[in-house]
């Protein structure tokens, strides 16, 4: 498939382009991050953003989505890394629903999905537990009865866990068995979450399950079965963030290279010196590998193609890798002004830092790509 | 021939496989063990490594396929470019050696095409297609390597011909070539630029003498070429006088995404498969923790680099201009070639060291040393990253 968006995709990718650069500008996100809210989005933003469609776009019809595939879905998420749209799109539409879809039954899809689509529930999935990313470590437990499930532990790092109105929540029998997924209700009873405010001014949480009761129903993909379905959400999950962090490096680099050509100092814009002319170019390669890897690895999705794992490894790791890079870069060539919070140059170090580390940072992904590759 | 339709190429792959099987020379179906010497490089005084590596030039000649790409009246075979596709990779399913190697194909032939008039393209294109003339490049000074436009060696006009003085460095295999496709000067008072022509001059004229310039990795693929009064006739001048850099710039572009390796059909052997063999497996991993992520970067960065290729000519293909984007091609590439060959340094260990005659396993000590040129020839890695400031990112000069 030539790497090339076709014509529906550019055209979602410029309205919402457009559509962001007017309601979700930087200056945004600083408002949201000075008013101290919780919620870490803007539930007006969002209504407009479900308003046209951007919820459902990766949601197959059936379920009251759009049917429009991953690629497209990454354009939208391109465009809200370029103005670091907080919203619950990567929680909710981009893991939660994919999740559902890869492992829910019939009744689950059909009851979830469309309500996702609409942007009137939100679901986070509450996996990781230790301080490093081990997606399929569960140390929560759950217990079965005649009566039914009840789980128990602790899981941290919940993306916009503080507003989702479900948690997916992984859970195992004993250390042997595998994976369960339940779906929980926030408001459950035993279900506590604490605030963890984070660098980027978003919504993560830590919750707590202190017996918290599920039915059989209430398992997607079956108990102990759990496992694939996630591993192949989270390969989704990482080359959508991967388009998001994408716009941002992107975004970062605009801001940085307009900079350097107004910047006077010695009587002269700063853009002349080759000092920093060619740490430029040489940015300027690597976003050209990235925009390659995130298309591929994006269409690799559409196409269900058996080298998902290997792309998401390798685009997740390369995205991270780069996304520091220019964001360091970008601080560093603003000279002071870009240490100052005035500046919004220093929101997208901020971003970037969660994001690289979000799904499995880069030495995860550099390990797995290996071990993928047989090595 | 654009326009073919699906059932055409498809019947064109047919043949040419047939084709190819029939005339392939069973000698040559196994591997080159040294490129250099097994190769066809055409010539006056045409050197076969075997009797069959003539006999594969001669068929390939006669059914237009030395040269596919070029129009049949200058001896080429006039395919289009999706039967030039097919071709390449019908050969490549083969295993078929290229029937000649040739400057004059992939350097002088573009521009000659672009540039030179219908009596230059008539003749020298026939005698590069027909394997008649190694040509050779005379583009480098002592005193102009990245600041090429500062040029010096001279042709001065004498009315019925030109004179040439000056020196040459960094022209491959002079000392065998027949010709010699050189930027000169031709006027001393105009701006760097604006004074510079593009001459064909025979290397049997008097006053032409070569040296080889032996290099670090021991081979000397390279000389330096004098010109000491050497006459030569004004005919041989291509496109119009002082306007040779246009012709530079062109071929310049044009070498640079050669050396990116862009098209390049021919399959490697992943880097992590030489890591396996030389180093080994601890319980499914690579034995060396270290190497082991080296190895996983590279083949990330060239993976990815890989894929920008194809996305940058697919855009090209809907219209995008590439620009000086060939100057990203040749900057990644040149860089990721010899970063791998430092790395299968050091997966070869002792062993990578030995500097025995070429092929008795000194061999990628030797190549190794060779890639150092990768990011100097055809315009160093500097001079890529500043094209990319200046040209791409809009980036103000001096």
């Amino acid at each position: 498939m030539a790497l090339v968006l076709n014509e529906e995709q550019q055209m979602l990718k410029t309205s919402a382009k457009e559509f962001l650069a007017e309601n979700a500008p930087v200056e945004a996100l600083r408002k949201l991050r000075d008013s101290k809210d919780p919620k870490g989005y803007d539930p007006a933003l969002w209504s407009q953003m479900t308003e046209l469609g951007f919820a459902g776009i990766a949601i197959p019809e059936e379920y009251g989505g759009m049917g429009f595939g991953y690629t497209g879905l990454g354009q939208v998420l391109e465009e809200t890394g370029r103005t670091l749209t907080a919203s619950p799109l990567i929680s909710s539409v981009l893991l939660s629903a994919t999740l559902i879809n890869l492992a829910g039954n019939e009744h689950q899809k059909a009851a979830l999905l469309p309500a996702i689509a609409d942007g009137n529930l939100l679901v986070s999935v509450a996996n990781e537990e230790s301080n490093a990313h081990k997606p399929l470590a569960a140390e929560t437990r759950f217990r079965k009865s005649s009566k039914g499930y009840s789980i128990t532990g602790t899981k941290k790092f919940v993306l916009e866990g503080g507003t989702a109105n479900k948690f997916i929540v992984s859970a195992k029998k004993n250390s042997k068995s595998g994976l369960t997924l339940f779906v929980v209700d926030a408001g459950a009873k035993g279900v506590k979450i604490d605030q963890t405010p984070m660098m980027d001014s978003r919504n993560i949480v830590t919750v707590t399950f202190k017996s918290v009761k599920a039915a059989a129903t209430d398992i997607l993909g079956g108990e102990g079965k759990g496992a694939a379905p996630l591993e192949k959400a989270l390969d989704i999950a990482r080359i959508g963030l991967s388009a998001e962090m994408l716009g941002s490096m992107m975004e970062a680099y605009d801001r940085t290279i307009a900079y350097l050509k107004e910047r006077q100092q010695f009587g002269v814009p700063i853009g002349v010196f080759q000092g920093l002319q060619h740490r430029a170019a040489d940015m300027y390669c690597e976003i050209e590998n990235c925009k390659s890897l995130v298309i591929k690895s994006l269409q690799a999705i559409d196409s269900d193609s058996k080298g998902l794992a290997v792309y998401a490894s390798m685009t997740k790791a390369k995205i991270s890798q780069e996304l520091k890079r220019v964001t360091n870069e970008a601080i560093q060539m603003y000279g002071g002004i870009g240490m100052t919070d005035d500046e919004e140059i220093g929101f997208f170090m901020k971003r970037a830092r969660v994001a690289q580390r979000t799904f499995g940072d880069s030495n995860y992904h550099l390990d797995r790509f290996a071990t993928l590759n047989g090595f | 021939m654009d326009t073919a339709t699906a059932t055409d190429l498809k019947t064109f792959r047919a043949e040419t496989r047939a084709w190819l099987e029939a005339n392939y020379p069973e000698s040559l179906r196994k591997p080159v063990k040294n490129q250099e010497k097994e190769v066809y490089w055409g010539g006056r005084n045409p050197y076969f490594h075997t009797p069959d590596t003539k006999l594969w030039f001669d068929r390939m000649y006669e059914k237009g396929w030395a040269v596919p790409h070029w129009p049949t009246e200058y001896g080429g075979g006039g395919l289009s470019k999706q039967e030039q596709k097919v071709l390449r990779e019908e050969m490549a399913r083969l295993g078929c050696r290229p029937p000649i190697f040739s400057f004059g194909i992939s350097m002088l032939g573009p521009a000659l095409l672009k540039f030179g008039n219908e009596h230059q393209k008539m003749k020298y294109l026939n005698e590069i297609t027909a394997g008649k003339v190694w040509w050779c490049q005379g583009y480098s000074e002592p005193g102009a390597g990245s600041d090429l436009a500062g040029l010096q060696t001279s042709a001065e006009d004498m009315g019925d011909h030109y004179l040439v003085n000056g020196q040459k460095v960094w022209t491959s295999y002079a000392d065998s070539a027949d010709m010699i496709f050189c930027l000169v000067r031709t006027d001393p008072e105009a701006p760097k630029h604006s004074g510079i022509s593009f001459l064909l001059i025979d290397m049997e004229a008097e006053g032409v003498s070569t040296r080889p310039i032996k290099l670090i990795s021991g081979k000397s693929p390279f000389c330096e070429t004098f010109f000491d009064n050497v006459k030569v006739p004004k005919e041989n001048l291509v496109g119009k006088l002082n306007q040779g850099w246009t012709i530079a710039k062109f071929l310049l572009t044009h070498e640079r995404s050669m050396i990116g390796g862009v098209g390049d059909a021919r399959k490697e052997v992943p880097l992590s498969q030489i890591a396996i063999k030389e180093v080994g497996l601890d319980d499914g991993k690579l034995a060396d923790p270290v190497l082991r992520l080296k190895v996983a970067q590279w083949m990330m960065d060239g993976m990815s680099f890989k894929l920008a290729v194809e996305r940058i000519l697919d855009e090209a293909k809907k219209g995008q201009q590439m620009g000086a984007k060939s100057s990203y091609f040749k900057y990644y590439a040149t860089e990721l070639n010899k970063d791998k060959h430092e790395l299968m340094m050091e997966l070869g260990g002792y062993d990578a060291l030995k500097w025995g005659e070429e092929y008795e396993g000194g061999k990628l000590a030797r190549d190794m040393c060779r890639t150092k040129a990768n990011s100097i020839e055809g315009g160093t890695s500097e001079v890529q990253l500043n094209i990319i400031s200046k040209r791409i990112l809009g980036l103000p000069g001096k």
